[in-house]
This record gives C-alpha cells, structure tokens and sequence, in this order.
C-alpha cells in the first residue's frame, strides 16, 4: 500500500510538472499574442484615428457649402429656410394600390364585330 | 534481523550449573537490546537532521537567490494586468455637440539631420532645397558643413514629402515621429479653438500643448492619459457656427465693418452654440501676434470674448428691469425726458426729441438716455452695481476659453450717481459681447442665472434667481416692442418673435474722447420672445451703411439686419419651427379682491 502510495505521487508530481511546463510555454505564447494584438489595435486606432480627420476633412461645412453650389442642377440643395418646414397634415395619404383585375373582361372590338 | 533470546536456554543451564542467577542474564541481555535500539534511533534522528537541515539550507538559497535576483532586475510593466480603464497617451479630441470632430491628432514626422553622418551634404541641401521650396539652399549647406551635429530641419511634414526626402538616399537625414494636432474644419470656430504647438520637443517624441482658447484653457483635460480616448465635447454646432460665420462675414461686407462678433447662447443652459468672430483664422497655420499697432486689429484677437467695449443702449433694459423688479416703476409709469438732463458739467441727451414724457415702455422702445438715467436715478449706485455684478457683468466671465480670464470688464474708477446714470445707458462700463449675452440670457429665461459654457451640458443649471418670472416676461415683451415698433424694426424675421434691443456706442480713442465718426453697433436679441430658446448677440466694430444719402452708423441700420439674417438661417438649423405670435394681452387685467 505504501508503496503503492509512492509511486502514485511519484506519478502525480511528474503529471504536474509536464503541466506546468506546458502552462507555462501557453502562457508565453499568448502574451506574445495579447502584445501583437496591443500592437495591431494601437496600429488600427490610429488608422481609424486617420480615417475621422480624413471624414472630418471631407465633411468641413466649406466643403460642402461648395459641393452643394456645384451639384445645385442635380440636387437643388439650399440652405434650411423657415418656409421649409412642414405641417403633419400638408402631407398626402399613400395612394392605394389598383385592385388586381381578376375577373377577365371580354373586351369585344365593334369594328370586328361588324366584319 | 536475528533477535537474540532474553533467556537463551544454554546460557541459562551453565548459568545454573555454576549456581549463578539466571536472571541477570536476562537483565543483561535486555539491557544490550536497549542500547542497540537506542543507538539506532539516534542514527535515524541525526539523519532526519542532516535532511532537514540540507533542506532548510536550500531554501535559505533559493530565498536568496530569489532576493538577490529581484534587486538586480530592471522594473517592467505587468505585460498581463487587466487594463479595463484605458491609457491613451495621445490628446483627447474635440467635437461639438453633435460628436463631429473640431480638433484631432495625426502622426506625422519631423525631419532632422546628423550632419556628420551625411555622405553628400552639399547635394542633399540643394535637393532639400527642391522638396521643400521655402528653404535656402545656402543656409542648409552651411549647416550642415559646419561644426554642427544636429539640425532640425522641418517640424512636420507630410507623407509625400517624407517620401521625396527617403528619395535623397541620405543617411544622415532621419525622421523623428510626431503628433500633430489637425483642425479639419479649417477656419470655424477658430477663435474658440485657438490651437496647439509643440512643447518640450525631443527626437522621438514631442508635447503637444494649448496655444490659445479651448485648447491652452482645458489643456490639462485634453492631456489627461487616464480619459482613455473619449473626447472632449463643446457645445457648439458646427452647422450653426459654420451658418453663422458666413452670413456674420457677408454682413460685415455690406456694412463695411471692419469686424465682427455674434454669440449664439442657449438661454436656458449658458451653452454657447455659436461663437463667432472676425478677422478669423486658420488654427492649422496659427499666424504671429502682431508686435506693433493695437492687438485688437490682430485677426487672432476673439472680439465676443476679449473685445472690452462700451455696448451702448443695451444696457437700458437692466436698469428697466429692475426698476420693475424692485417696484420702483411700472410700464406705464410716465417718464419725464425734457432734456438736456443736467448733472453737475455733465449734460445727457437724447439722439433726437421724443416730447416731454414717456411711458417706462417707450422709453426702452425709442431708446431714451433721459429716461433710463432718471430711473437709474431712482435705483441708486449701490443697488445698480449689485444687479449688475448679479448679472455678471463686473467680472470675467466663467467661460472655458483661456483669454476669457483676461477680459474684466471696465469699470469707473468711482462709482457715483453720474457714472450710475451713464451706466444705464451702456456708458461709462465696458463690457464684452459674451458678457452681454450671458447677462441677456439671465434677465430674459425666467430669471435666472445662467453662467455661460462651451461645454456640452445636457441638463439646465438653475442658478439663483435676479428677477422674478413676471418681471422677466415684462423684459421680453418690451424687447419684442422694440423689434415691432421700435428701434430695430429690420429685426424682424417672420415666425421667429425677434425681441432685441441695439446699441449704438461711439468708439473711444487711444489717448481719451470719443471718435465722431467711428461706433460700435451691437445687437442684443432673444428668440422666440414669448418662449424664449436663444439669445443672440451680434456685434460690427465701425460699420458705415452708405445705401442712403449720408452714411448710417446706428445699430437699426447695421447690426440688426446682420443679425435678422443670422436669425433667419439659424434657427431652421436649430429645430425651431416658425409660429404664429400668440395675440396681445387685451385689456382686461387680472384682478382678485
């Protein structure tokens, strides 16, 4: 029995060891991952800090002012006036739909008829 | 293990046959055996000693080595800690009140030289000379032939450039990494934003500090790692700032003025939606301060906030106001206005003869200086400077912009009854354009102060009440009367209750009196008057309107049709629907008994 004891410790203890060991080269890994991962988000945090200015940039009021002069055939943008805004009830109900015609109709031409 | 007998049967029998007592062999034979296993247990107890103390020993070691390792080793940054509140090193953004970008941060790089690790310096300063045209070939040459080891060369430069400068192929060219504070609106809110520069400056890195406004004011904010990256959010509307820009900039044309100021404020809250002033410029290429001549001319200079000047007539409804409010005059009281109104060598009169009396009502409305100094009379200095100091007009505003701090209003050196009763009418008391809209918003939302901010506040801040509502509705109403047979008749804007009152102010010179020729027109107003939202303060430094046969200063003629148009482009973008005015108030008054 004791010996019995022993060797299962023995065991025990070689079992933990290779874990450890093996804990222990997953944990490297994955810190060089989470660093490589630190690394691509500052990287992309900067890209998309890129990408607002360059929205920002593209949308500054000037611009826009200047586009809407420019397109002013296509789109007729003005500025925002009083007389733009609108009541609830200035705006038309949908138009209902035609029902199908499912019922045929026999349309007859007189001038056939007559022939 | 052989165990020897106690009694061993042939010792036992020669013992007995030589008459000796047997036991004492037993004794004697027990006795052997405690001694074996006496010595035995020593053995295993001194070794059990040796391990422990060999185990022991090592422990000590590792310990030690533990220690001696731990003070030899460099301090590092736990690479696992949990960083749930993040730490960005860059500074914060800023946007306006809707999250659209006012100011942001690009890298970029700066270009520097190690003259002695150049191989060509003589080409690569005249190729250097090519990328960047506003340098002199000469001079780099000079330095980089001299006895010099570094040469900052740009302090930012853009991506094509750098590449043109890779291009030159010379290793003693080097690019440090930078940030750079981009403002990608260009000209809008330039004033308020100020802008940025660099600070302590290395090779690898350099400080990005405030300069000028919202920037240098809240620059411990915007520096401040532990915001992580959320921005900084002003109140402004960059589409209403942008709005009121351009038509403030038209106006200023048309009235030939050679500058301009309009603060847009939310009457409820003191948020500034619209802070606009002109000459402006471009924060991403900030210019020099002007080292001669009067700084005010300087296009960095922020008229609504640094523009310390005497407002004139808008200062009338303070002093109305609280006559009511303190129950010294009514509306209807009758006013006498026979001028000129004499106090000691001084002579107050008005801009023309309104008769001999007016009612409290027309006297704000045709914008009498008798009438308002005799109520001011009534009022007395020390009431008067306190609900002017209530309203904040006798000290820099609170505002978030860094020259706010520097513009105090000015006072009289001695406050007595003449400086009481040219006060009442905007002389004598120099104040800014932001301090008028603030005091403006206080008097007219119901009473009470507001302070005003750049910052986004989502809740108004119910300050202490100056007037009580009834006398605040009075004030509006009378305003509106100014707008509809007063005054400021162009102030008009269908659907929007313009109430306002203008100013007109002559110009003080440099070296004492008054310019004949040269005002400052300021047009104070708040919208819807019978619901107010907004206050609207705009301001031209000498304006001449020559449509007609002489040319026309007053305000009526030049501030309040700028501000009509502000008014008429800005509110749409506000969400403020035109509306019909709710009917006047009939005769019939409330009366219980």
């Amino acid at each position: 029995m004791r010996s019995f004891f022993f060797v299962f410790t023995g065991l025990f203890v070689m079992v933990l060891a290779v874990w450890a060991y093996r804990q222990n080269y997953e944990t490297q890994a994955s810190l060089r991952d989470v660093k490589e991962l630190r690394a691509e988000i500052a990287d992309l945090r900067e890209r998309a800090g890129i990408l607002r200015a360059e929205w920002a940039y593209l949308n500054r009021p000037e611009r826009l002012a200047d586009l809407a002069d420019l397109n002013f055939d296509r789109l007729g943008l003005l500025p925002l006036r009083p007389d733009h805004f609108g009541y609830i009830d200035q705006i038309t109900y949908p138009i209902e739909p035609l029902p199908e015609i499912s019922v045929p109709v026999e349309v007859m031409s007189r001038l056939g008829a007559s022939q | 293990m052989t165990r020897t007998p106690l009694r061993p049967l042939a010792r036992v029998l020669a013992a007995r046959d030589e008459g000796e007592n047997p036991d004492a062999i037993e004794r004697q034979n027990l006795a052997q055996r405690h001694e074996e296993a006496r010595d035995g247990a020593r053995v295993r107890a001194e070794g059990r000693l040796l391990i422990l103390g060999v185990f022991f020993l090592c422990a000590f070691f590792l310990v030690g080595l533990k220690m001696s390792v731990l003070a030899a080793s460099h301090p590092t940054e736990p690479r696992v800690a949990a960083t749930s509140a993040q730490i960005v090193a860059a500074r914060a953004d800023i946007t306006d009140r809707n999250g659209r970008i006012l100011a942001t941060n690009l890298s970029t790089h700066a270009l520097y030289a190690q003259p002695p690790n150049m191989i060509d310096p003589e080409r690569s300063a005249s190729e250097l000379a090519k990328v960047f045209p506003d340098l002199d070939a000469d001079r780099l040459k000079r330095q980089f032939t001299g006895a010099r080891k570094f040469v900052w060369i740009k302090r930012r430069i853009s991506p094509e450039q750098q590449q043109a400068v890779f291009d030159i192929g010379d290793p003693g060219l080097q690019f440090g990494p930078r940030e750079m504070r981009l403002y990608p609106n260009g000209r809008v809110a330039a004033h308020v934003l100020g802008g940025a520069g660099f600070g302590r400056e290395g090779v690898n890195s350099a400080e990005v500090i405030g300069v000028a406004g919202v920037e240098k004011a809240l620059d411990e904010t915007l520096r401040d790692p532990g915001r992580g990256d959320v921005p900084v959010a002003l109140s402004l509307d960059l589409t209403v700032q942008a709005a009121v820009e351009r038509v403030l900039e038209g106006g200023m044309r048309l009235m030939n003025a050679k500058g301009a100021a309009a603060v847009l404020m939310d009457i409820h809250t003191g948020e500034i939606i619209s802070l606009a002033s002109l000459p402006d410029f471009d924060p991403n290429d900030r210019p020099q301060p002007l080292t001669t001549g009067d700084p005010g001319d300087s296009p960095l200079f922020n008229r609504t906030v640094q523009g310390v000047y005497e407002l004139g007539s808008t200062f009338k409804i303070f002093a109305i106001a609280q006559g009511i409010d303190e129950k010294i005059v009514s509306r209807s009281t009758m006013v006498d206005i026979t001028g000129p109104l004499r106090w000691g060598k001084y002579k107050i009169r008005d801009f023309r003869n309104y008769g001999k009396a007016l009612s409290v009502e027309d006297v704000i409305v045709k914008s009498s200086n008798i009438g308002t100094a005799r109520i001011a009379q009534k009022i007395g200095v020390a009431r008067q400077k306190g609900f002017l100091n209530d309203l904040g007009l006798l000290t820099p505003t609170p505002v978030e912009l860094i020259e706010a701090r520097g513009a105090k209003p000015l006072l009289p050196p001695k406050w007595s009854e003449i400086s009481t009763m040219t006060i009442s009418y905007g002389h004598g008391l120099s104040a800014s354009p932001l301090h008028l809209a603030g005091a403006y918003a206080s008097l007219l939302n119901g009473g009470r102060k507001v302070e005003p901010t750049i910052l986004r506040r989502d809740n108004p801040q119910p300050g202490p009440r100056i007037v009580s509502a009834d006398t605040s509705r009075q004030a509006r109403e009378m305003l509106r009367q100014v707008v509809t047979r007063g005054t400021a008749s162009f102030g008009e804007v269908p659907g929007y209750r313009v109430g306002g009152k203008t100013g007109t102010a002559d110009k003080p010179k440099p070296r004492g009196g008054y310019y004949e020729d040269k005002v400052i027109a300021t047009f104070a107003s708040v919208f819807p008057a019978d619901d107010p939202a907004y206050v609207l303060v705009v301001s031209l430094d000498e304006p001449v309107e020559t449509s007609g046969k002489e040319p026309r200063r007053t305000a009526g003629w030049t501030a309040v049709p700028v501000a009509a148009e502000v008014i008429r482009r800005v509110a749409p973008l506000l969400g403020l629907a035109p509306a019909v005015e709710p009917a006047q108030r009939t005769g019939v008054t409330l009366a219980r008994n």
